[in-house]
């Protein structure tokens, strides 16, 4: 690994200050950064630890009723916080790696880094939850742009990420046993005014709302409704894990189990 | 270089190093502590894993700096005060928890870890939490009974000795 200037600031202000510097970027969890980084692939002049900002931790309820997870959060906090307020967020959670990834890795990382394998940006896609940065409120339709693409500007910090609570939820991982992500992974979400659907793993542009299933679950929310619809195979990614039509079979049966365990 | 202060299995430390060292090269180089082994560098096979502040953290995937101050106990620090065994460490001599005992830190850093939230695991749990935690030798079925037997439960039932 090149080596760096680290910095650690204690508030959102100096942070966003440090990375305003010529070559700087931020430090979540490291869980995905640090590999990065050893392998050359990364390199900075200012490497700016997240970890220390106190306003960046923790899980809160705000007045909307949306719950409000701070940026640097770890998955270990939002797996126990949001066990009884929002379980399907916490299902999620609790299921991202292994234990010493999830103590360290945080939500604003996996956000940023918006890997195509990814768990947490099926929940923030499929809960219509909106990304909070230093400079301003994302809603996560306009967030996602691509594989490891997002809106976020050079230097834009998430500061927290608000997911309205719906009446009903669910997360199926189709888990790719070498790397522990998802090969498919799907999140469904129903809300009063209508179902949203959320895959990650199989979309060669990153995760993707299944519109057609939304539509269908919307008015008749079971697992049958579903069955009858096929997923089009030409925008699924194909690698040695899975092939694209095996990619696009998982996205219905793993949409299918997360209806059926909703609650 | 850059001065960085831990609490290491109960002992102030410090030293001086740069931004990039590891909190696993800190220990291992800077402490000389090489029970915490370094298996694959790349965050997947957990031989490195030891307690930051309680929890289970991969040693090869923090920054010394960024735990400036942290509370860290390593495998060495896991033997009872007289120097015997602790109870999960015995079980894993007891039940053949291990062969060539390069994993053996990480497990029972992770064993120690997951007992201390959970004390009386299923076998399908400790399966689950040592997903992140390789080992080539043993099978896992001893790694697993071991564990299971550590937290007081009967294993005579279990899978293989
Ligand atoms: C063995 C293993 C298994 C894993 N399995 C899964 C899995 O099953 N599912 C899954 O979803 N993930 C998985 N991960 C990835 C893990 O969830 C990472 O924690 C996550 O992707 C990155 O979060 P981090 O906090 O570690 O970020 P870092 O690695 O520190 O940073 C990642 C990127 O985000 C930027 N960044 C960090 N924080 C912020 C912020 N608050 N605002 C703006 N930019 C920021 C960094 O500059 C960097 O570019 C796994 C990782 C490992 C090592
Ligand atoms: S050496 Fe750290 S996970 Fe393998
Ligand atoms: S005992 Fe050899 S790797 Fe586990």
């Amino acid at each position: 690994m090149y080596n760096f200037e680290f910095s650690k600031p204690s508030t959102i202000a100096d942070a966003v200050t440090a990375l305003g510097q010529e070559e700087a970027q931020a430090l979540g969890g490291g869980q995905t950064l640090l590999p990065t980084m050893k392998q050359r692939l990364a390199q900075m002049s200012t490497l700016v630890s997240l970890n220390g900002i106190a306003e960046m931790k923790g899980v809160c309820t705000n007045d909307a009723g949306e719950i409000c997870i701070g940026g640097a959060t770890t998955h270990a906090t939002v797996a126990k916080e949001t066990a009884d307020s929002y379980p399907g967020l916490a299902g999620l959670a609790s299921r991202i790696g292994d234990p010493a990834v999830r103590n360290r890795g945080t939500i604003g990382g996996s956000l940023a880094n918006n890997d195509p394998s990814a768990c947490y940006p099926a929940a923030a896609l499929g809960s219509g939850a909106t990304i909070v940065t230093n400079a301003r409120e994302i809603a996560a339709d306009e967030y996602f742009q691509g594989m490891f693409a997002t809106a976020l500007d050079d230097g834009e910090i998430i500061t927290e990420v608000r997911f309205p609570v719906p009446e009903a939820s669910n997360y199926q991982k189709f888990v790719q046993p070498a790397s522990r992500f998802a090969l498919v992974g799907v999140f469904v979400a129903k809300f009063a005014d209508g179902v949203r659907v959320a895959v990650t793993g199989a979309g060669s542009d990153g995760v993707f709302r299944w519109t057609e299933a939304e539509e269908a679950l919307s008015s008749d929310f079971s697992k049958g409704a579903v069955e009858g619809l096929s997923v089009p195979s030409q925008d699924m990614i194909s690698d040695l894990h899975g092939s694209a039509e095996y990619r696009a079979h998982l996205v219905k049966v793993m949409t299918g189990r997360a209806v059926a365990a909703a609650s | 270089m850059t001065q960085v202060s831990m609490t290491v299995n109960g002992k102030a430390v410090s030293g001086d190093v740069e931004g990039r060292t590891l909190l696993s090269e800190f220990l291992r180089e800077g402490q000389r502590l090489t029970g915490t082994h370094v298996g694959c560098d790349t965050s997947q096979c957990g031989a490195c894993v030891v307690h930051v502040n309680g929890e289970a953290v991969k040693s090869c995937t923090a920054l010394a700096l960024d735990l400036d101050g942290a509370e860290v106990t390593t495998i060495e620090g896991m033997a009872n005060a007289d120097g015997s065994l602790s109870v999960i460490q015995q079980a894993f001599q007891d039940h053949h928890g291990l062969q060539c005992g390069f994993c053996t830190p990480g497990m029972v850093m992770s064993a120690a870890a997951l007992l201390k939230d959970n004390p009386t695991p299923t076998e399908a749990e400790v399966r689950d939490y040592l997903e992140g935690n390789i080992c080539r030798c043993t099978g896992y079925h001893n790694i697993v009974k071991a564990i299971m037997a550590a937290s007081g439960q009967d294993v005579s039932q279990i899978a293989a000795e």
